[in-house]
């Protein structure tokens, strides 16, 4: 770079027109932004300082922290929806994410037929609206009508099939598992971008040092792929826990039976909102919402800071 | 932003709507609901009847959907547009809408003297001096039974809780009907059609409930934790997979004729009677032969006055005629299973509505015990009632164990007057 001469860069700023366009072309985005997004995060962080005392609103402090926090209903409450909330998050870390991997590095071996018809079948789960798919997966799951327990029973496994969804048991991991059929579309489209990535020169030349097959998706493929894992592990962090509607179309507001699928996103709805009887309550449901914002904030800043900028990168 | 969007609308809609009836020569009264059911029953019976006897008022019936009635009529009577009179949902949401001013004071009414307390008791403030709602309709619970199944293995309507397990052993025994349609998935299925129909005959209907609010009374004690105990052994009684069954799987397995006993409120009279089974029906059995029967009558739907109405003195005349035995019977017969409250005894022509109307005279009624005041704080009774009704089935948690959980619950947060 050449050093310019001090009058020289002024009499370049100067020529340069203010470039106002920028500003008229982010102006939209930002503002629709603003106003739908960060004002009402804002606002949601205030009002959980807040709640109702001897019928005025009032300023409170961390009281309704405290409240969440320290008053064992709450807190056991809240536990539960966190705990409940974790198991829905590592069964789609343990099930979602390898099987996305492994459906994309099967879709990007040469010479695969019908590879254009699978990916699209995998992926279309995840164009559906989370309505159809809880209702769809209620009905097949229904000890009733259900087709489950009829092709349980073609085979002869009858004995197998329990009313899943109905069990605080099972409630859980079956819900997750719906919800990883919906997105399994995700990480595998993901990881397939990443495979085809690769240059063909470096798949070569690790085939002319003798490594193919298995050795050369451990060896050469995944560790090339790996940003792309780090990216969907948090696309599906934040994913989860702000999960919801899943949930409340298949197991309702209450989130049942006893609480076993209940979640942050379930229980912020019931506080809010209020359920049947139970009525609204903006204060406390802020609260809530202040804490999921932090957990997945947390979450995120773990990853930035603490693994992304440890991924190597490899430049072709 | 959303809000005052919605209250800019339904602002102008108001204003509109307010030059239209100016340049009507009748008032026209505009009523609110959440039973968009029942629109055509309004159009074609109820509100011609009242017309054709009051000239010079005219009454349009316009309902919401049911989920989105409560956030949309307090939206609009902030905004000032809401319609000159208000279907009102029973207690605290009702009683909220009355204690900010939105409903007018209607103990005055002239009809009211027609109403019981009990009947009242659902629009009543908690000292019992203010009635702001006119009682329309209750629902009764009890269980419907499909007479061909009672036939085939030789059952007998049972009268106390013995025999009504004899019954349930037999129909079992018999393996063609599914003993009894109820499933545990959706909860309130277990809180509202077992716990509160059973209950009431343990905890003595109003006696017990009324105890429960003054804190004489406590969620463990054995009236309370007995219900419980019958719930439990209805597990065995209750189809494949009942854990996960939910409420329209409930009432499709009864109305394609596949379970024999169905615990029921009075609201599925209609849906039922279109299945075409013979269908009976019988109340919460007792537990000795000659005990006093206690049935849950559930205060479900009242009218009350819009205080910023335009209208006051017509909508009042309205609400006079809906106090009256008149709008009592059309009422009841056209949607059967929504019983007038009324004292005046109404002639219905629905067998089955008719079954359950008559518990009335031999059995005590009672409301829901979880409704009244003690659903007011957090955990809320009501939907921890769902939770454990559910667990005590489910063999989650026992009698006992779902007791205690709701007593502490309540305890945390209600504190009787002593």
């Amino acid at each position: 770079m050449t050093d310019l001469a001090p009058e020289q860069g002024e009499q370049a700023s100067r020529r340069r027109p203010r470039r106002w366009h920028i500003l008229v072309f982010l102006a939209p985005a930002v503002v629709i932004y603003t106003a739908v997004m960060i004002l009402p995060l804002f606002e949601t962080l205030r009002q959980s300082l807040f709640n109702v005392v001897d019928g005025e609103r009032a300023f409170v402090g961390f009281a309704n922290f405290a409240t969440l926090f320290g008053d064992p209903r709450w807190a056991s409450d809240f536990w539960n929806a966190l705990g409940n909330n974790f198991v829905f998050f590592l069964i789609h870390m343990a099930v979602q994410n390898p099987i996305g991997i492994a459906l994309a590095a099967l879709l990007s071996l040469p010479g695969l037929r019908f590879a254009a018809f699978y990916r699209t079948a995998f992926f279309l789960p995840t164009l559906l609206s989370f309505v159809i798919v809880g209702f769809i997966w209620k009905l097949i799951l229904s000890p009733i009508w259900g087709v489950a327990p009829w092709l349980l029973d073609l085979v002869g496994m009858k004995s197998l099939f329990a009313p899943w969804l109905g069990k605080p048991g099972s409630a859980l991991i079956a819900v997750s598992l719906v919800s990883v059929w919906q997105f399994i579309g995700i990480p595998m489209m993901l990881i397939y971008a990443a495979l085809l990535n690769i240059p063909e020169e470096v798949i070569e030349a690790a085939e002319i040092d003798g490594i193919t097959g298995w050795g050369q998706f451990f060896k050469i493929k995944l560790p090339l792929v790996l940003p792309a894992i780090g990216i969907i592990s948090i696309l599906t962090f934040v994913g989860n826990f702000n999960a919801f509607d899943l949930v409340y179309t298949m197991q309702g507001a209450l989130a049942g039976p006893d609480r076993a699928t209940d979640i942050l996103g379930t229980f912020l709805y019931r506080t809010f909102f209020g359920f049947q009887l139970q009525l609204g309550d903006p204060s406390m449901g802020a609260t809530i919402a202040t804490i999921m914002f932090l957990i997945i904030l947390i979450g995120v800043c773990i990853y930035l800071f603490g693994i992304q900028r440890r991924i190597r990168r490899y430049q072709f | 932003m959303y809000r005052t969007t919605l209250q800019g609308v339904l602002l102008a809609s108001s204003i509109l709507a307010g030059v239209g009836s100016a340049m009507a020569a009748d008032v026209t009264l505009n009523i609110e609901s959440w039973r968009n059911d029942d629109l055509q029953i309004w159009q074609e019976q109820i509100i011609p009847a009242f017309e054709a006897k009051h000239p010079g008022i005219k009454v349009t019936f316009s309902p919401s959907a049911p989920t989105e009635y409560n956030a949309a009529l307090n939206a609009k009577l902030d905004a000032g547009s809401a319609g000159d009179l208000v279907a009102c949902r029973p207690f605290d949401t009702s009683l909220q809408l009355f204690e900010k001013g939105k409903l007018e004071d209607l103990t005055g009414l002239e009809g009211m003297k027609n109403f019981s307390e009990v009947a009242k008791s659902a629009w009543t403030t908690d000292d019992g001096a203010k009635t702001f709602c006119v009682p329309m309709a209750s629902v009764i619970h009890g269980f419907i039974y499909n007479k061909e199944a009672f036939e085939k293995v030789g059952a007998e309507v049972p009268k106390t809780v013995d025999q009504f397990f004899a019954v349930l052993d037999k129909l079992k025994e018999d393996g063609t009907y599914i003993p009894m349609a109820m499933g545990t998935k959706d909860m309130w299925e277990a809180a509202t059609m077992g716990y509160q129909n059973i209950g009431p005959t343990y905890w003595k209907g109003e006696e017990g409930r009324k105890a429960l609010i003054a804190g004489t009374e406590k969620l463990t004690d054995e009236p309370w934790v007995e219900p419980y105990r019958v719930l439990a052994k209805w597990k065995p009684y209750l189809g494949d997979g009942f854990e996960a069954q939910t409420y329209p799987d409930s009432q499709n397995l009864f109305t394609l004729g596949r379970a024999a006993i169905y615990p029921a409120g009075s609201w599925e009279i209609a849906l039922f009677n279109t299945a075409g089974l013979k269908l009976g029906a019988f109340p919460p059995p007792v537990v000795k032969d000659g005990d006093t029967c206690y049935i849950s009558d559930h205060n479900d739907i009242a009218m009350g006055l819009n205080a910023a109405s335009a209208h006051k003195e017509e909508a009042k005349v309205f609400l006079e005629w809906v106090a009256s035995p008149e709008f009592a019977s059309i009422y009841a017969n056209a949607l059967p299973g929504f019983f007038s409250l009324n004292s005046t005894a109404v002639d219905m022509s629905d067998p089955l509505a008719k079954e359950f109307v008559s518990w009335r005279e031999t059995c005590k009624p009672t409301i829901r015990s979880t409704y009244q005041i003690l659903s007011r704080g957090t955990p809320n009774l009501e939907n921890e009632t769902w939770t454990e009704s559910a667990n005590v089935i489910n063999g989650t948690d026992t009698p006992e164990a779902a007791a205690k959980k709701l007593q502490d619950g309540l305890d945390s947060w209600y504190k009787p007057a002593k």
